[in-house]
């Protein structure tokens, strides 16, 4: 059995560990709170973007729109990848680059957009190309930050490098719940849908300027904000995930202190024990 | 609702800027000004840099909005913008050094993008000092 002095230093360590995990799960409690109340205020906008593309896909020209919904052989494919800086989170980042791996996607035509410092070590490591960084942006991202971002992969889309846009982050269920997701931002599903289903007020829908032109200007703004929902929502997973993990680290830490407690008395009163003993025996050689 | 009123819903990315009913909403599109009445055709446009004005029980509010799209329906209008302010909310200092730092990058190469930084700037900057 271990001696006291063992017991005891090793109890005041995972002490002193349970506090520190007991103040992270407290403080990334708030820091989701406010993810949270950042994703319900852009909820409205998101909803009617979505809205618009689908009236203004309804309304172009197969030719224009082909290019946004139609997909193309060979070419690099974009993934935007979504993790977080730190760690100590769960499998929060894992889950994200074990999502990357099983793509299905050969590692060679993979450019990856990162966004975290965790996701971008663990494809380096990997061996990806990482095309660009932009890891300083997840603590408190900004609608400005995921414009640059959709405006560097845009241009890549427009020019041919790469033929597809992958985004691949966490979505935020519930503070128990994070899935990881992969989306395909371009080409797009065609969200105009079958055209009869549209009721008959749309059909009079007027365009200024044209629908193509329209479309033009419209579809960076839907790769945009499409990044920063999944920023957004990543954000609060992270959180939520950090916050579970804390919990669980805190928990496991009661019960080993728990467990140390008992093993301390116990030697406690295994010592006091041997010393009457000892005392005892002590006497009993000293009367004889 | 009255036949007096049109619903109007501003929306940006990071908020809710402005719900509410009003009698006539007047902004900048690309193809030029309009004005907006209930009972309007249905009409989507791209939004250009200027004021986006709301009568609003005969009082007139202004904001700057600089980009995005208005979708009208005939008692609805809803407008999505990456960039709209009340006047009380604009940088004046940054639009001003905005301004410069366009100005400056127009009088070597002539670009889009920065003659429209520049028009968001002299908007921001007319606004805020109309109001201070």
């Amino acid at each position: 059995m271990a001696s006291m002095r063992d017991i005891k230093r090793r109890k005041s360590s995972i002490q002193s560990t349970g506090q520190i995990t007991k103040a992270m799960k407290l403080v990334s409690t708030v820091k989701l709170q406010k993810a949270k109340g950042k994703a319900e205020e852009s909820k409205p906008y998101f909803t009617h973007l979505y809205e618009t593309i689908a009236a203004i896909f309804a309304k172009s020209d197969p030719e224009v729109k082909a290019r946004y919904i139609k997909r193309q052989e060979g070419g690099k494919k974009a993934f935007i990848v979504i993790t977080s800086n730190r760690g100590l989170a769960g499998g929060y980042n894992a889950n994200i680059v074990k999502m990357v791996i099983n793509s299905g996607v050969p590692r060679d035509d993979i450019l990856v957009y990162s966004i975290g410092r965790k996701g971008r070590e663990g494809l380096e490591r990997r061996g990806y190309t990482i095309r660009k960084d932009y890891s300083e942006v997840i603590n408190s991202p900004l609608y400005s930050d995921a414009s640059d971002i959709s405006r560097d992969v845009m241009d890549a889309f427009e020019s041919g490098e790469v033929s597809e846009i992958f985004v691949v982050f966490t979505i935020f269920r519930n503070s128990v719940s994070q899935v990881p997701t992969m989306l395909r931002l371009l080409p797009t599903e065609d969200p105009s849908g079958p055209q009869d289903e549209s009721s008959g007020g749309d059909a009079l829908m007027n365009f200024e300027p044209e629908p193509d032109e329209t479309l033009r200007e419209i579809i960076p703004k839907y790769v945009s904000g499409e990044i920063y929902g999944a920023l957004i929502e990543s954000l609060a997973s992270e959180n939520g995930a950090r916050m579970q993990a804390m919990d669980n680290a805190t928990n496991n830490a009661e019960e080993m202190i728990e467990n140390l407690t008992v093993q301390f008395n116990r030697a406690r009163q295994g010592s006091i024990t041997q010393e009457i003993t000892e005392i005892i025996s002590g006497a009993n050689a000293l009367n004889e | 609702m009255d036949e007096k009123h049109i619903k109007l819903n501003v929306y940006s990315p990071t908020r809710i800027f402005f719900e509410g009913e009003a009698e006539f909403v007047e902004f900048v599109t690309t193809e030029g000004e309009l004005g907006i009445y209930p009972n309007h055709i249905p009409l989507t446009a791209v939004v250009a840099p200027g004021v986006l004005r709301i009568t609003e029980d005969g009082k007139v509010r202004e904001a700057s909005l600089l980009d995005g799209f208005v979708t009208v329906l005939p008692n609805e209008i809803t407008i999505l913008s990456e960039a709209c302010e009340w006047p009380e909310e604009i940088d004046i200092h940054r639009a001003e050094e905005a301004k410069i730092r366009a100005e400056r990058k127009l009088a070597m190469e002539q670009t889009v993008r920065d003659e429209l930084a520049l028009r968001r700037a002299l908007v921001r900057m007319q606004l805020a000092s109309k109001y201070k």
